[in-house]
């Protein structure tokens, strides 16, 4: 593979992430699907972006990018300077299905990925008793799981599924954290309550996240930034930072001005969706 | 608890019954022992014919268990190939689907002309008998595996071999145990059949020199080896799958047993 070098940003902030006239078609000869449209992201060490939009828009798929899940189509995908892949990169994901191992309890669901990342896994055997589950039972704690760790999924509620799925994308002290939809599936004051919980670890570790959403006052509570996309080809048509002062509380979701930024956001979402003839 | 206990009696009453029926209906209608003896004969024989039966059921279950754990080793190692990989999968299934709808007597006399008779074709028979559920068990646990939990794994740049470890094998092994049990039978009954075509040793072998000498009552004396030795097989691995992959099972009784 060829690791081109990223060009230098003009505007002079180092992007973590950056992609680059990035566009990404699905499947091979006369049934292609054009996922993502030309588009073009940065987003600094430490970031909060969300991605919004209609469903089918390429949210997914930008994650699945910018992870190296999938290549791009054309265009590049930086990074940490780098093109994607060419440099081993600590990244975290949780989906909507929090996807723990039956088989495992929770502590060594959540342990799994020290087993596998460096520098952790060189020490995985001789620290698995001490250092490593001391470290999971601090995290499983600061989620409102403590003393579940001995559990099995199935003994747990879908919340706390999802708690654990947290965990297990955070234990490896992750630069990049993707999110897809983690929250979708809980009820309203779960998702609340692990909002909070989320942009407590989020400005305690500051990892760089990707979070995707189809919730606008989850986007606003927790991004810095949110990305508008719309469909068919997916592209980003607003990039929009959000500047309510941290540590945010449910509150602030009920100000006029929060309520006047979901709304806008809102009203371009249904603008972006796709028209009726072409679907 | 009692629910249980109920049906286990049941379960029970009903398999005496059964043998009481055919006692008392052997007896009622006069029925000949060369046609169907009677269940109390055949347990006399038994018991009386056991010293010259024991080694033949030996035998049988000797070349069963031989056969069974090649045909595990083998349906492992093809399951895993063909599981972990779209290719594979689509390649060697339609080969596989022909292989098992071959009918397994037909290959004893193949394995006797490389062979020649005695064990070594009841083995055979055996293996490639229990080979096909295994082989298709393993390969599709490993298929099955959710493509987002394959993606947390890929993004912390685990090899693939990792992701078979830590996720695709644990994954296929109720799979895998569930087919053992059908396997086990399975090889039983190839096994059988290879000495009932092919060997001078093995109840199968027993049945067949009874049956030509009107021998009845130890034709169905092997019969009942047979039937013993099978569910016996079924049990103890049924037994071994519940043990091993209780979190399948999602229930309580994994935790705490
Ligand atoms: N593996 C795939 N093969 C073919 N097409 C795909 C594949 N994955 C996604 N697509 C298509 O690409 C487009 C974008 O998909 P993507 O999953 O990124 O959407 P999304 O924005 O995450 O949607 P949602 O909000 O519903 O999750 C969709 O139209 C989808 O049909
Ligand atoms: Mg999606």
């Amino acid at each position: 593979m060829t690791s081109a070098i990223r060009p230098s940003v003009a505007d002079g902030i180092d992007p973590f992430v950056e992609l680059e006239k990035v566009t990404l078609t699905y499947g091979r000869g006369a049934r292609t699907i054009p996922a993502l449209g030309e588009t073009s992201l940065k987003v600094g060490q430490g970031d909060f972006v969300a991605l919004v939009g209609p469903s089918g828009c390429g949210k997914s798929t930008i994650l699945k990018l910018v992870t190296g899940l999938i290549k791009a189509t054309s265009g590049y995908v930086f990074v940490a300077g780098r093109e994607v892949g060419a440099e081993p990169m600590r990244v975290g994901m949780a989906f909507q299905n929090p996807t723990l191992l039956p088989w495992l309890s929770i502590r060594d669901n959540v342990m799994l990925p020290l087993k596998i990342v460096e520098p952790f896994r060189h020490q995985y055997r001789a620290k698995r008793k001490t250092e490593f589950r001391d470290r999971v039972e601090a995290l499983l704690a600061q989620v409102g799981l403590a003393g579940f760790g001995d559990k099995y999924p199935w003994q747990l509620s879908g919340g706390m599924m999802q708690r654990a799925s947290l965990c297990r994308a955070l234990i490896h002290d992750p630069q990049l954290l993707m999110l897809d939809e983690p929250f979708g599936a809980l009820d309203q004051f779960t998702r609340e309550e692990l909002w909070a919980i989320m942009q407590d670890l989020w400005m305690s570790r500051r990892p760089t996240v990707l979070l995707v959403t189809h919730d606008l006052k989850e986007a606003g509570y927790l991004a810095n930034r949110i990305c508008v996309m719309r469909s068919r080809p997916g592209q980003i048509i607003e990039d929009k930072a959000v500047h309510f002062p941290r540590p945010r509380t449910i509150e602030v979701s009920y100000t006029p001005d929060f309520v006047a930024m979901t709304q806008h956001l809102r009203e371009l979402i249904v603008s972006a969706r796709p028209a009726k003839e072409a679907a | 608890m009692n629910s249980n206990l109920k049906r286990r009696l049941a379960s029970a009453a009903f398999i005496i019954g059964f043998f009481v029926l055919w006692e008392i209906v052997c007896r009622a209608f006069h029925i000949s022992d060369i046609i169907v003896p009677k269940p109390s004969q055949i347990i006399e024989t038994l018991w009386m014919r056991m010293p010259q039966l024991w080694p033949h059921t030996l035998q049988t279950l000797y070349t069963t268990l031989v056969g069974f754990g090649f045909g595990i080793l083998a349906g492992v190692a093809i399951g895993m190939l063909i599981g972990s990989s779209r290719l594979a999968y689509d390649v060697a299934y339609p080969l596989l689907i022909g292989f098992a709808s071959i009918p397994k007597v037909a290959v004893v006399p193949i394995f006797v002309l490389w062979f020649g008779a005695g064990a070594v074709p009841a083995i055979l028979t055996a293996m490639i008998m229990s080979l096909f559920p295994i082989v298709v068990n393993v390969a599709t646990g490993l298929a099955t595996t959710e493509p987002e939990l394959e993606d947390v794994m890929k993004a912390l740049r685990a090899s693939k071999l990792e992701i078979l470890w830590n996720v695709g094998l644990p994954r296929a092994m109720p799979y895998f145990f569930a087919s053992l049990k059908v396997a086990v039978t399975l090889a039983f009954v190839g096994a059988v059949i290879s000495e009932t075509v092919a060997s001078n040793r093995g109840i199968g072998n027993v049945m067949m020199i009874a049956s030509a000498s009107f021998d009845v009552p130890l034709v169905f004396a092997g019969l009942f080896i047979l039937a013993g030795l099978g569910v016996s097989l079924y049990v103890i691995f049924s037994f071994i799958e519940a043990r091993v992959t209780g979190w399948a099972m999602r229930k309580d009784e994994f935790a705490m047993g």
